[in-house]
């Protein structure tokens, strides 16, 4: 169906997008995941009430998830171009994947500790943990299976993220459907890269769910 | 007395919502000794879950002190409050386990909290776990557990640390009356074994009943009563007092007639036919108009109330009577 330079370019296509995906969800979750914790401690109910910069971090948090990607993606050129010296390319469209998407793995990490029994928290902090024990003692490892699935949600979000960016030369399977496909209307090539996307999502959010399920001590085995 | 080692001065306790202020606690003075179980019973809503977040701190009072062990806790810094609260154990009517470990490693974590090497702390965890009977369980996750089950690992875990008290927040209620019986049992063996003072917080009176040695009554934020189990089961002063431990049977009884009296029947007297001897003694009828009697402790207490004939020397003979047999007894006017 294919000649051989398509079917590398759309082999070099995945490597990209996962690439890409994996990169700015490691990188997402390293700013994301502190965020969210430091939400769910500072709250006017948290273990460590912080109203201000509760309200500060809440702030920017949804600001910067209501800015379309799209607008971000363009917007965040000239830091783009600043660290990764280019402004073209998978590593490229690592930086708005992260800006993009860090705050909402924020909420995310947010919503998954606040799952966590408060009865739990109070039991911890009645045999005298610290605000940093019950971080990591309680919060992270009880809210453990929730975190992977929200990861799995994240992980996909950021993979249709990576796909947009295919609109600004960002590379991966998302710039082949948009030149190929949309420009160039060959619906085929269009049809296999968005399948491909398919699959992946599938993957990624059945490892997802297996591993939380694999991790979650509440379900009697 | 024997030395205290809980002191509460003059607490006050008021939350302040964006409409108004509520007061949960006002005026409470208390003294626990060391070594006794100490109920606090009252109904919901009085306050009594936020006197004993007091006793730790997880509540900082509005205003008055808290002293465990010679240590006032509104003026500890928070490494040392944090410090205080390792040696005050305290169990909850949720269990309030972590659900990612298991048994064995709940009781690992205050442990893991005071810094203790993971090896240490296993060690010990497995002692506490025989201590509570649990032994077998020690892989068991709490969703593999019983109520009951529960309730032992969380004992064994506030355990952990040695601690001087144990605080236990509504312990018996998510449970059946069975698994209450030896969860209490439990309590008083790890009192007189390890001379753990324990302060119970419940709505139960049969909780008090079981273990307490004395009581303190909690009502709309003050407390009613405080006294020995017995003297406050005999002779119980405050209304909500009567309330509770004539618990469901108490129901206010006006009686139309005049001359009716109480009498309290403490352990000591029911062992008597009472009401015979008054009647064969004094050569007075009685006519009996209410009555509610019940085991406490392997005694009967309760109350009767009696009517007495209008003539003045018939009354006078029969408060002689009881008055030489050290019955307690009051007139009763409106209500019962």
């Amino acid at each position: 169906m294919f000649d051989s330079d398509t079917i590398n370019m759309i082999i070099q296509g995945i490597g990209e997008t996962l690439y890409m995906t994996i990169a700015s969800s490691l990188l997402a979750y390293i700013l994301g995941l502190p965020l969210g914790v430091l939400l769910v401690v500072t709250d006017k109910k948290g273990i460590h009430p912080m109203p201000v910069l509760n309200n500060v971090i809440g702030t920017i948090v949804n600001f910067l998830r209501s800015i379309p990607f799209i607008i971000l993606l363009v917007s965040v050129i000239p830091v783009t171009r600043a660290i990764t010296g280019t402004t073209i390319g998978p590593t490229a469209t690592i930086v708005p994947l992260v800006i993009g998407s860090a705050p909402y793995i924020a909420r995310l990490v947010e919503s998954s500790l606040n799952e966590v029994d408060s009865g739990v928290i109070e039991a911890a902090r009645s045999m005298g943990a610290s605000t940093l024990q019950i971080v990591l003692k309680v919060l992270i490892p009880e809210a453990k299976s929730a975190l992977i699935l929200g990861g799995a949600i994240g992980v996909t979000t950021i993979l249709s993220y990576s796909a947009l960016a295919g609109m600004t030369g960002g590379g991966g399977l998302g710039t082949i459907a948009i030149q190929y496909g949309y420009y160039r209307n060959e619906t085929a090539l269009a049809w296999v890269t968005v399948i491909l996307l398919v699959i992946i999502v599938i993957v990624f959010q059945e490892i997802g769910t297996r591993l939380s399920r694999y991790f979650d001590r509440r379900i009697t085995k | 007395m024997g030395e205290s080692i809980i002191e509460i001065k003059n607490l006050e306790k008021t939350y302040v919502t964006k409409e108004k202020e509520v007061t949960a606690l006002k005026g409470i003075n208390l003294s626990i000794e060391k070594g006794e179980i100490f109920g606090i019973i009252g109904l919901s809503g009085a306050g009594k879950s936020t006197l004993v977040r007091c006793i730790n701190y997880l509540e900082e009072p509005t205003s008055g002190t808290v002293t465990v062990h010679g240590r006032e806790l509104g003026t500890l810094e928070e490494k040392e409050l944090l410090k205080a609260r390792q040696s005050i154990g305290m169990i909850f009517q949720q269990f309030n386990l972590l659900l990612q470990r298991d048994a064995l490693d709940n009781i690992c974590f205050p442990l893991e909290v005071q810094g203790m090497k993971k090896k240490e702390a296993r060690k010990r965890a497995e002692e506490l776990l025989e201590l509570v009977g649990l032994s077998e369980k020690a892989n068991a996750y709490p969703s593999q557990l019983s109520g009951g089950q529960k309730q032992r690992v969380a004992i064994a875990r506030a355990l952990a640390t040695n601690p001087e008290v144990l605080l236990c927040d509504e312990a018996t209620s998510a449970l059946d009356p069975t698994t209450t019986k030896s969860i209490l049992a439990l309590i008083k063996e790890i009192n007189q074994k390890l001379g753990i003072t324990v302060v119970i917080i419940t709505h139960e009176m049969t909780v008090i009943e079981e273990i307490c040695n004395r009581v303190a009554i909690i009502d709309q934020s003050k407390i009613a009563e405080i006294g020995d189990v017995k003297k406050v089961f005999t002779k119980p002063e405050s209304q909500i007092a009567k309330q509770l431990v004539l618990a469901d049977t108490y129901k206010p009884v006006t009686f139309e007639q005049q001359n009716a009296y109480r009498i309290i029947f403490d352990g000591r007297s029911s062992f008597e036919p009472v009401i015979s001897n008054l009647v064969l003694e004094s050569k007075v009828p009685v006519n009996i108009l209410y009555a509610n009697t019940k085991n406490l402790d392997g005694k009967a207490i309760g109350e009767m109330v009696i009517q007495l004939p209008d003539d003045e020397k018939a009354k006078e003979r029969v408060f002689r009577y009881l008055e030489r047999n050290d019955i307690h007894f009051e007139e009763v006017t409106e209500n019962v």
